[in-house]
């Protein structure tokens, strides 16, 4: 079962790659691409309940796999089935 | 006086910062591997340059919970000096040590060059008798050196002073086409609250020698020693 991390930048900070990308993306005639963000995806392997891992996850997402100065995440926790 | 110089995987001016120290008379300096646990004994601490676990993640992130941060974490609030240089100024911001962040260049470019910077304050252990407005020709290498904090944190830093460099012209301008990396404010060096903890993306370690094209970086080392010392003899 699989924990899906998204870290982006926040809005407030420069994302010069996205940019990069944006206008490349324009020379290739895609001028829909008004704003570009890159971030980073995290898949995260669990052993054991899940819900039992979620609060540690939480705190690691915020503490490692995010710096809360230039970056928001978003956890996905796998389904219970 | 003794001075460490962290040594974590990854680190690559370890060997410049400790050259550089040893030049200096009287100075003791060694490495401390990143898996010690103390830094009692030693007088400042030098976090250095390099790409401490390959820059993995985000530069510093995961050199800040090797074992030895808890000991530099400790060592910085009781008051002892240290200074963290490019990478070493990284791991200071991801350990909280320092307000804000280092993000990738605004041009994307690793930028290798001297830089040149300004003295802010004269209110340093770091900067002890320079003159402020006075310009420090320091090399920069970096890729993310571009220092970022929201206007809350900027504002602080300002009302209390904690910008000691930034980055300038050759007359000691600050301007945009002075910025090598586009920092926030042109900041190329903070303080913490405490003034004992200085993180900067500039290499003092590289600029200790003439011959190596500026020596502006040993008054940095020098200001420090002259502190240490000067509170040394009122203990």
């Amino acid at each position: 079962m699989k924990a899906k991390v998204y870290v982006t930048p926040k809005e407030t900070v420069l994302d010069p790659q996205g940019a990069a990308v944006r206008e490349a993306m324009q020379h290739l005639g895609f001028r829909a691409a008004r704003d570009v963000r890159i971030g980073r995806y995290l898949e995260i392997e669990l052993e054991g309940n899940p819900a039992a891992q979620e609060e540690k996850l939480r705190e690691l997402c915020r503490d490692l796999l995010s710096n809360p100065v230039i970056e928001d995440y978003r956890l996905e926790m796998p389904d219970e089935k | 006086m003794k001075f460490a110089v962290v040594q974590f995987p990854g680190s690559n001016c370890d060997q410049d910062c400790l050259a550089a120290l040893r030049g200096i008379d009287g100075l003791e300096a060694d490495y401390v591997w990143h898996k010690e646990t103390s830094l009692a004994g030693w007088d400042a601490i030098v976090l250095p340059g390099g790409f401490s676990y390959g820059d993995y993640l985000r530069c510093g992130a995961i050199a800040r919970f090797s074992p030895i941060m808890r000991a530099v974490i400790d060592e910085a609030r009781a008051g002892k000096l240290v200074i963290g240089t490019c990478n070493g100024f990284q791991i200071l911001c991801e350990a909280g040590l320092l307000p804000g962040a280092l993000v990738r260049n605004r041009s994307l470019h690793f930028v290798c060059e001297i830089a040149t910077t300004r003295v802010e304050t004269a209110d340093s252990r770091f900067l002890r008798g320079l003159q402020v407005g006075s310009v420090l020709r320091l090399p920069i290498a970096h890729g993310e050196g571009c220092y970022f904090a929201d206007e809350a944190t900027l504002r602080d830093l300002n009302e209390r002073q904690q910008v000691l460099l930034r980055y300038c012209d050759a007359e000691g301008r600050i301007t945009s086409a002075a910025n090598p990396n586009g920092s926030l404010e042109n900041i190329a060096g903070i303080c913490n609250r405490a003034r004992n903890v200085f993180g900067l993306m500039p290499h003092p370690d590289r600029a200790c020698e003439a011959r190596l094209g500026s020596s502006d970086g040993r008054k940095i080392f020098d200001s420090m020693i002259q502190s240490l010392a000067v509170s040394q003899a009122a203990a």
